[in-house]
């Protein structure tokens, strides 16, 4: 295969990873590596290092877009994005530590653990009634829009949420993933900040999460132009035409769909890693 | 006409920097790969054995010196660098939000997270090991 067909090819799978990760909202970061690696043969730390750089790039245009709703929560953002950034760096410096069988391993868990957490029924609605003391020290409490006016919530449980963040921020550098599934679950489950506002928060921070170990893959020589260039362009245009098409259509099969081949991909990985043929 | 600073316009400014930075990163990118394609799309493509990339694809100031040589491949990592630095021009740009707000503790988390990431970008090479 030369460069122009590897170019081509792997710019339509990006493209595809991005379309079904915006359509499902399921994000597309999780299944480039496997794809990578798999499909395509790469070494898994180029893969790391290309699927981390179109991370940054669907985050920020998609965070773009939310920020003009009033979703998503800065104070949240940014005061967890302490504990992502800090995960992250550990993440990308582990990343060079362990082999790349062990990160395989990992990479499988984590994408059957998403595929887990997409099939699970969602709970809204679980919200504080009382304010939190370390919510309201730290200025966490807000308000979003809703058809029937503002509504204002109150934030908890902020040393759980900042322990998963940290987690979230971990994985995210080992993996070069952008760990949404994580950050929701720290902002939803363990923070009860309701559901619309984590998940476009956690959509804020996951730039800033990926940025942190990115410097430190590109410093190590793990961002290949050559490959990142079709990844981030292909799923970047993949993401772009996923937000603007069919936001009505019956995504629950989509979900469905792309739900098993995560789990496939993830049984493959951790085949591979297990059988230390990656 | 005094400028007011609140969280809805701070926003909005971020919402402008994190577009524009996608914008330009994916056009550097873009012009970059054609370049790529049009000397090196006939070259094998391998990457199944890693190598690591040559010093001047690596550090910041090696990225920008050798993408001012207009080779496809350092225009294409120099677009890769826009866009990381990207989120880090938008934390930098919410310390400046914070302190117009007069919102000193989110000042200093704020100020936390630019130096973790300035660390990765420019630091992380002076570490040993």
């Amino acid at each position: 295969m030369n460069v122009l067909e590897f170019t081509g090819l792997v710019w339509i799978g990006s493209f595809v990873a991005g379309l079904l990760g915006s359509l499902t909202g399921l994000g597309g970061g999780v299944v480039l590596v496997p794809l990578l690696t798999i499909a395509f043969h790469v070494d898994i730390r180029y893969a790391i290092g290309a699927s981390l750089v179109s991370v940054i790039a669907t985050s920020s245009g998609a965070a773009a877009a939310y920020v003009r709703e009033g979703f998503s929560n800065i104070r949240i953002g940014m005061f967890l994005e302490i504990a992502t950034t800090i995960g992250a760096l550990l993440g990308a410096f582990l990343a060079a530590k362990v082999s790349a069988a062990t990160i395989a391993v990992v990479f499988g868990l984590v994408l059957i653990y998403s595929a887990f957490l997409a099939r699970r029924p969602r709970h809204p609605g679980d919200l504080l009634h009382q304010p939190d003391r370390l919510g309201t020290l730290l200025k966490m409490n807000g308000s979003f829009p809703t058809p029937e006016g503002q509504r204002s919530y109150f934030v908890g449980g902020v040393p759980s949420g900042f322990g998963l963040m940290f987690g979230a921020g971990a994985l995210s550098g080992l993996l070069g993933i952008g760990s949404g599934a994580v950050k929701v679950l720290a902002m939803d489950q363990a923070m009860k900040i309701p559901f619309k506002v984590s998940t476009t928060t956690s959509n804020f921070m996951i730039g800033v999460t990926a940025a942190a170990s990115a410097g430190v893959y590109l410093t190590r020589g793990y961002i290949d132009p050559g490959l990142a260039m079709p990844v981030m362009l292909g799923v970047l245009a993949g993401s772009v035409v996923g937000a603007r098409i069919l936001v009505n259509a019956e995504t629950r099969i989509l979900r469905l769909v792309f739900s098993a081949v995560i789990v496939a991909l993830g049984i493959e990985m951790l085949y591979k890693g297990l059988a230390g043929r990656i | 006409m005094t400028m007011r600073w609140t969280d809805q316009k701070v926003e909005e400014i971020v919402a402008d920097i994190l577009r524009a930075g996608v914008v330009l990163a994916a056009t550097v990118v873009a012009v970059g790969g054609l370049i790529y394609l049009v000397h090196h799309g006939h070259a094998p493509a391998d990457y199944r054995v890693f190598h690591g990339e040559p010093s001047e694809l690596r550090g910041v100031a090696g990225i920008v010196r050798f993408a001012l040589h207009g080779g496809g491949r350092g225009l294409i990592q120099l677009g890769l660098l826009l866009l990381i630095a990207t989120p880090v021009v938008r934390v930098a740009f919410s310390i400046v939000g914070f302190a117009a707000e007069k919102d000193r503790m989110y000042v200093a988390f704020t100020t936390v997270v630019l130096m973790v990431l300035l660390f990765s970008l420019f630091g992380y090479q002076y570490l040993p090991g």
